[in-house]
């Protein structure tokens, strides 16, 4: 479980985003930001809001551009790629997709096969199998006809991911996909999204879940990567307080000796690297 | 627990019979397709016969057929130039406006993520027909600039403004309605201000007839512009069927889709820009036509742009054919803007198109 088991391809192999710097309305939302994911990792992007977490996915998937820094992929940038090369490789799901069209399930998941077609071409028995493969994946192969608007919160992040998976992409960008939900769709959708074929970077807001789910998380904080490592590296009682300013007990107690954190009532910090001042009654 | 297979395993679950599913699906098209041409030639062939002077559908056919150098002439003159030269280009006209505001309007909604967007509800057809009465009452241009050429400039100024005003005010579905309202209401005035300061009673009359859209003395020349330009913009729309498709989710999804968001917004609106332009320059703001009308080909064919651009110009054609007829029959022998019965068509169901987006909001 050591980080190097994850670096199987070459320097430059896979989504890079390096230096990152951009700003918004005048503030500086992501700050010489750099994150490798390892091949085939699923990585939580950890930080409390306004950290720069869904700008950093916006840039990394290339719909916003990179600013100061650089994004590549296998040693390319995304603009030398080109936007529908990028889109084979690299898919989105976002924290709340909705839609005024009415569309079945079947629709939505062959929106994925957009970058992989031309403007004019019929859809191929390829595209057909890739649609089907990634329905029968996220278990909606017998919802193919439910429409979009009759699915529940759950159901509609499973079939946005059936939908990046049509795509058949090796990375995987997701923001905040659990936002939503109740606890049992939360597990359900990470176990799932952490058993994909897949580089996977997931922002999260819940430290236990991005503990039980993660071969690695990267913490955010002020657009600025504070920490990053394996969960039990770096999920630790000086980290929390540092990065979300409350206090709380980590114990080695989640699945597989992994991170589980239990916060602490009234438990504001206002002190830096661990030296907690208690705040308020 | 390293993970290093490229790709999802798709190629583990066969694809399901494909064949029998495509089949039926282009048999279902086909079927589609041509019980909607044969119903547009039927509609043109009966709307042409209605009206005052008494014509069969035969008479339609026979002149249709001498004028194509099929056959000879079996009718007077006069009742040969009725059809040819009056019923025959109105009606064919009323078709291609009708085809035309259908695609603009669902190009608009899908490309707005907006259910309302119309090009007569976002000021497009308003600011069209501020160009055309600027060109025509004024003289701008000195006859350099055709009446097609104001309305396009005039389009194109309205549409910019909507997507300005929309962006600085949050870029919502109701924002873009109601910049589109301003918009609307802002190019009216002008136009009435320019109607009211430099055209004498007689241009004050044929203006305002024509700005409440009407399909009255038109002829061959404008129905073979507004066809080229349907022509085009319905080939330029159908190449970015797919494009379209990709909005569903809004523009950051369509990105991460792979698609151009920017140039394909500019070239899409563009499009629609200029064929509002040519039809506002024939006909004048005919409203409400673009609103309804992809409503109804959704719920006949789904929501693919591939299906759905045919099936909706088709669907326009049909319904403003019959409308027109309706326009110019009903008070016989006064004759009804066939705008203004578009409207009165329209308001309703823009109303419940309304309330079904607020009870899914």
């Amino acid at each position: 479980m050591t980080p190097e088991t994850y670096r199987k391809g070459t320097p430059g192999d896979g989504l890079r985003a390096t230096r990152i710097t951009r700003e918004a309305g005048g503030r500086i939302v992501l700050d010489g930001v750099s994150v490798a994911p390892p091949s085939g990792a699923t990585v939580g992007l950890l930080g409390p809001n306004g950290s720069g977490k869904t700008t950093l996915l916006r840039v990394m998937a290339g719909v916003l551009g990179p600013g100061a820094g650089v994004v590549t992929l296998d040693g390319r940038t995304l603009a030398e790629t080109g936007r529908r090369a990028v889109a084979r490789r690299v898919a989105v799901v976002d924290q709340h997709a909705d839609t005024q069209i009415d569309l079945s399930v079947l629709d939505v998941v062959r929106l994925g096969r957009i970058p992989h077609r031309r403007p004019w071409s019929a859809s191929g028995p390829e595209d057909e199998a890739a649609v089907h493969g990634a329905l029968a994946r996220t278990g909606l192969a017998d919802r193919a006809a439910q429409s979009w608007h009759t699915l529940s919160g759950g159901e509609r992040q499973r079939v946005q991911i059936a939908r990046a998976l049509a795509q058949q992409p090796r990375e995987l960008l997701l923001d905040e996909p659990t936002n939503h939900l109740d606890i049992q769709h939360q597990l359900e959708l990470l176990s799932l999204i952490a058993a994909l074929p897949v580089t996977a970077v997931v922002a999260l807001h819940d430290l236990n879940l991005a503990a039980m789910f993660c071969d690695r998380v990267v913490v955010m904080k002020e657009g600025r990567v504070v920490a990053g490592g394996t969960p039990s590296e770096v999920i630790t009682e000086e980290l929390v307080a540092e990065v979300y300013r409350v206090r709380a007990v980590v114990t080695p107690d989640g699945p597989d000796g992994r991170p589980s954190v239990r916060f602490l009532p009234g438990g504001a910090v206002h002190a830096r690297y661990g030296h907690d001042e208690r705040a308020g009654p | 627990m390293t993970r290093t297979e490229p790709a999802p395993d798709t190629e583990t679950h066969p694809p399901p019979p494909a064949g029998t599913a495509v089949g039926t699906r282009i048999l279902r098209d086909g079927l589609l397709w041509s019980a909607g041409i044969a119903l547009l030639l039927l509609s043109v062939a009966v709307a042409v016969t209605i009206g005052p002077a008494r014509i069969s559908v035969p008479d339609v056919w026979s002149v249709v057929a001498s004028h194509l150098g099929l056959g000879e002439g079996r009718l007077t003159p006069i009742r040969d130039g009725i059809i040819w030269n009056l019923r025959m280009p109105r009606t064919l006209l009323a078709a291609v406006c009708g085809a035309g505001l259908a695609v603009c309007g669902t190009v608009m909604q899908s490309l707005l993520r907006n259910p309302l967007a119309d090009p007569f509800v976002l000021g497009v057809s308003s600011g069209a027909s501020t160009g055309a009465v600027v060109v025509v009452v004024l003289g701008v241009g000195g006859g350099a600039v055709s009446v097609s050429g104001g309305a396009f400039v005039g389009a194109l100024c309205s549409f910019a403004l909507v997507l300005l005003l929309s962006h600085t005010l949050g870029g919502s579905t109701d924002r873009v309605v109601l910049s589109g309202v301003a918009a609307m209401q802002l190019f009216s005035a002008l136009t009435s201000f320019v109607v009211m300061t430099a055209a004498d009673a007689e241009q004050t009359r044929g203006v305002l007839f024509w700005l409440l859209g009407s399909l009255s003395g038109v002829g061959w020349g404008d129905v073979w512009t507004c066809s080229a330009v349907l022509a085009v913009t319905l080939l330029i729309c159908l190449g970015h069927a797919r494009t379209l498709d990709a909005f569903a989710f809004g523009q950051d999804a369509a990105a991460a889709l792979g698609v151009h968001v920017a140039r394909t917004r500019i070239v899409l609106l563009c499009a629609t820009a200029l064929l509002t332009a040519a039809l506002v320059s024939s006909a004048g703001a005919i409203g409400f036509v673009g609103l309804v009308l992809p409503h109804a080909a959704r719920a006949l064919t789904g929501s693919g742009h591939r299906r759905l651009l045919p099936v909706t110009a088709l669907a326009g054609a049909v319904f403003l054919v019959w409308v027109d007829t309706l326009a110019r029959t009903v008070l016989d022998p006064q004759e009804v803007p066939v705008g203004v019965v578009t409207s009165l068509i329209g308001v309703p169901v823009f109303v419940l198109i309304l309330h079904r987006t607020r009870r899914s909001a």
